[in-house]
């Protein structure tokens, strides 16, 4: 809502909706060219950020082009036209968003006043969706995306993944309508769709948040907002978004209208003696492990891990948060030799606790048993932002572990100072040691992958298709392609980071965060999408229950022209329930009642089957299925994957086992 | 869904005779087959016993190399993440039928028999 200002106060009859005539005399002396005054203000002679940083305006101007804005007054100019100035400068390329009455005002200058360029505007059927597709194209792009929701109803829809986002540690502006203005907005459905504060329904998984009240207070804080979403650590931002200030003109202030410049901060690095002393025990260490999860999502980021990994010989434990390291390489190992480990260095870890604890849910009281992974005196250190961004109410954060060398700071920032700190720690003596280290984790490693081939052969020709011939057929088709495993849910048994060759981030770049059902979907179109620009096949397996909860971001697939193949995992329930059920009766000594299903009550998604081939042929995909006969999986999805190089999304429904 | 099917029969005979266990003489692997989902042991052990890395801790129990008393044992009182199957929810006659059907299931081939391993 506008503040008052100086001149109403002098003239009570100008009140909200009385603004227009007084605006378009006032305005005439506010003239700005905002867009252009943001990028004209960069200064020559600034250091080059570094190359791990999302690009400023200035560089995104000159890679993609800030389309041309001409000069304006606010003589008349309603409110959301200046938003979108502000908007342009960010360079954010797309709006997935779900459209709504209470930002009318700002849709109807994006597409017009706008052209329906940075940002393009793509139809979502759920808010929820809208912030999934923009928390999957941030995982593959590592450019954020803005969202719109419709008032209160509207961000209530949104919560759940603007959760897995902040879980995620992944940047999405939410744009919330609302109308302040109780004497003012009009009665009924915009009155039950508004709120005092709209943005505290998501202000304990949001980083910042703000309520603009003038135009100027809107460009800051939306120029604010994007600086704060994207600064590691990472997470979703709120602004409300005024009815009256959108709709109405732009008040004068007696200010000229400005759009301030936006500069990237560079991520916070660890504290270099904190480095010093992690190098220290790395190199004098006899089996140092490297744990890695939310750790790096750029080139620059897994080349660097692979440095220190090399440097040390280290084994690189990934637990998938991203893909942190590739998959070909003699270094990654599974988690099993945190049990043998004298040092371990976490690099971005969920649950430092978990990694070094063991909890076992075997109990019909309910409490699980813990044990520890790790051996007495093993030495700990962290490099994590998360101690640079916690809350008190969702508990994402996890159990406390104590850590011998917490190092505050953003992994890929630190891992620079850290290799060159273990070069100068690394005495001359410890060479060969180490070398013969790494020579003995390159034969374990050989002895691994041929250990995992010979388990993806059990049940091969079975059915229901076993996941890991799922997995192996669909990199039969796309291997030889520049090709990206989109974020989403099938819980495939990690088939593909165990057998698919992956070293590039847009190959896996990890999970939910959360863990809220209804991302998968979503995420992978909006995965899709960032890949589209860069012309690169993307694949998804999509999971039978996640699927239900938002099915309608097919349909924006469809109406977007985003190619992506879909490969169902349609193991046909809600399989994490249906153990949980099943082990909560075995502890009670019951017989689970599975009615006429074949998991408990309540779990399974059958009787009838879904027919996800002919729903997604019903929002325009190309789809085939069911595939129960592993013989028929090879051909469905070489099909499929044709259809999706003419640029169609295709959807391959396959059932298959559990896990 | 269309399981393998195999008469375990004879084999299960072959097995009681060799081990020496009188559960397994009366065995019946199709039994089994059935017994294996009515139970649940499917939900983390997969259709054909492949188990995950996920559910199972990546453990295989086709073609399970425990003999029949270690395998009941194990199911009655596991002690680790999987729940215990007493015998008022599972019968010892369903156990034996089960570990008939896991005994059953064919044999996997060689991975480097299989292309689509080997790409």
């Amino acid at each position: 809502m506008p503040k008052k200002d100086s001149s109403a106060k002098n003239n009570p009859k100008l009140d909200r909706r009385k603004f227009l005539a007084a605006a378009a005399v006032a305005g005439a002396s506010s003239a700005v060219k905002p867009a252009m005054a943001a990028t004209e203000a960069q200064p020559q002679d600034q250091p080059r950020p570094p190359s791990v940083l999302p690009p400023n305006a200035r560089v995104a101007a000159a890679e993609n082009g800030v389309p041309d804005i001409p000069p304006y007054s606010t003589e008349g100019r309603p409110g959301s036209d200046f938003m979108v100035d502000v908007i342009k400068t960010l360079n954010i390329k797309y709006l997935p968003a779900n459209p709504a009455s209470s930002y009318r005002a700002i849709h109807e200058s994006l597409i017009d006043y706008g052209k329906n360029t940075m940002p393009e505007f793509l139809t979502c059927t759920h808010e929820e969706a809208g912030v999934g597709i923009a928390h999957g194209y941030y995982k593959i792009a590592n450019k954020p995306l803005m969202t719109l929701c419709h008032g209160t109803v509207g961000l209530m829809h949104a919560t759940m993944n603007i959760y897995n986002a902040y879980c995620d540690r992944v940047p999405v502006i939410v744009v919330n309508g609302n109308d302040l203005d109780a004497a003012h907005r009009p009665p009924g459905v915009p009155t039950v769709h508004s709120a005092q504060d709209i943005n505290a329904i998501v202000r304990e998984f949001t980083k910042w948040d703000d309520t603009p009240v003038s135009a100027q207070h809107f460009a800051e804080s939306f120029v604010r907002a994007y600086q704060i979403a994207t600064t590691p650590p990472c997470a979703p931002v709120a602004i409300s978004l005024d009815d009256g200030l959108a709709t109405e003109p732009i008040r004068d202030y007696g200010q000229k209208l400005s759009i301030p410049k936006y500069v990237p901060t560079a991520a916070p690095a660890g504290e270099l003696g904190a480095v010093r002393e992690a190098a220290r025990l790395l190199v004098n260490a006899e089996r140092p492990v490297i744990v890695a999860d939310r750790a790096v999502n750029t080139e620059r980021g897994i080349s660097l891990l692979v440095q220190l990994a090399e440097l040390l010989q280290a084994p690189v434990v990934r637990q998938n948060g991203r893909l942190n390291f590739p998959t070909t390489h003699y270094l990654g190992r599974p988690e099993s030799v945190i049990g043998q480990a004298d040092v371990i260095i976490g690099l971005e870890l969920a649950d430092y606790w978990n990694t070094v604890n063991k909890f076992t849910d075997n109990n019909a009281q309910g409490v699980g048993s813990v044990s520890s992974r790790i051996k007495p005196g093993t030495k700990l250190i962290s490099i994590s932002t998360l101690q640079l961004m916690t809350k008190s109410n969702y508990q994402e954060f996890q159990r406390f572990q104590s850590v011998d060398v917490p190092i505050a700071g953003d992994v890929e920032a630190t891992l620079p100072a850290l290799i060159e700190a273990v070069k100068l720690a690394l005495p001359d003596s410890r060479k060969d040691a180490i070398a013969k280290r790494g020579q003995a984790i390159r034969e374990a490693h050989m002895k691994g992958r041929d250990e995992t081939k010979q388990l993806a052969a059990i049940a091969w020709d079975a059915t229901p298709i076993s996941t890991a011939r799922l997995c192996m057929e669909i990199y039969a088709q796309i291997k030889d392609m520049d090709w990206s495993l989109v974020p989403s849910s099938g819980n495939v048994s990690n088939w593909p980071l165990r057998l698919w060759a992956m070293d590039k981030h847009y190959h896996y770049s990890g999970d939910s965060g959360g863990y809220g059902v209804g991302w998968g979907a979503p995420a992978s179109v909006g995965g899709a999408l960032a890949n589209r620009d860069e012309g690169r096949f993307s694949v998804s397996i999509q999971s039978d229950g996640d699927m239900m909860y938002s099915p309608g971001a097919l349909w924006t697939a469809a109406r977007h022209k985003i190619p992506l193949l879909a490969v169902m995992h349609n193991n046909r329930g809600y399989h994490q329930e249906v153990m949980h059920v099943q082990r909560l009766a075995n502890f009670r000594n019951r017989v689970v009642n599975t009615g006429s299903d074949l998991g408990p009550i309540g779990t399974s998604i059958m009787n009838p089957d879904i027919e996800y081939h002919k729903l997604a042929e019903s929002v325009g995909w190309w789809a085939k299925g069911p595939i129960k006969d592993p013989a028929e999986l090879g051909p469905a999805i070489k099909e499929a994957v044709a259809v999706v190089k003419s640029g169609q999304p295709a959807l391959v429904n396959v059932w298959t086992q559990p896990r | 869904m269309g399981f393998v099917r195999v008469n375990f029969t004879l084999a299960a005979f072959a097995a009681g005779l060799v081990l020496g266990q009188v559960p397994a003489l009366a065995a019946s692997a199709e039994n089994g087959k059935v017994a294996f989902v009515k139970n649940g042991c499917w939900q983390c052990h997969d259709f054909n016993g492949q188990g995950s890395v996920s559910t199972s801790a990546g453990r295989v129990i086709a073609n399970t190399q425990l003999p029949f008393d270690a395998f009941k044992a194990y199911v009655r009182d596991p002690g680790g993440a999987m729940p215990p199957f007493h015998v008022e929810i599972l019968p010892d006659s369903d156990l034996a039928d089960i570990y008939a059907y896991l005994e059953s299931l064919p044999k996997p081939r060689a991975a480097k028999d299989i292309p689509l391993l080997n790409q």
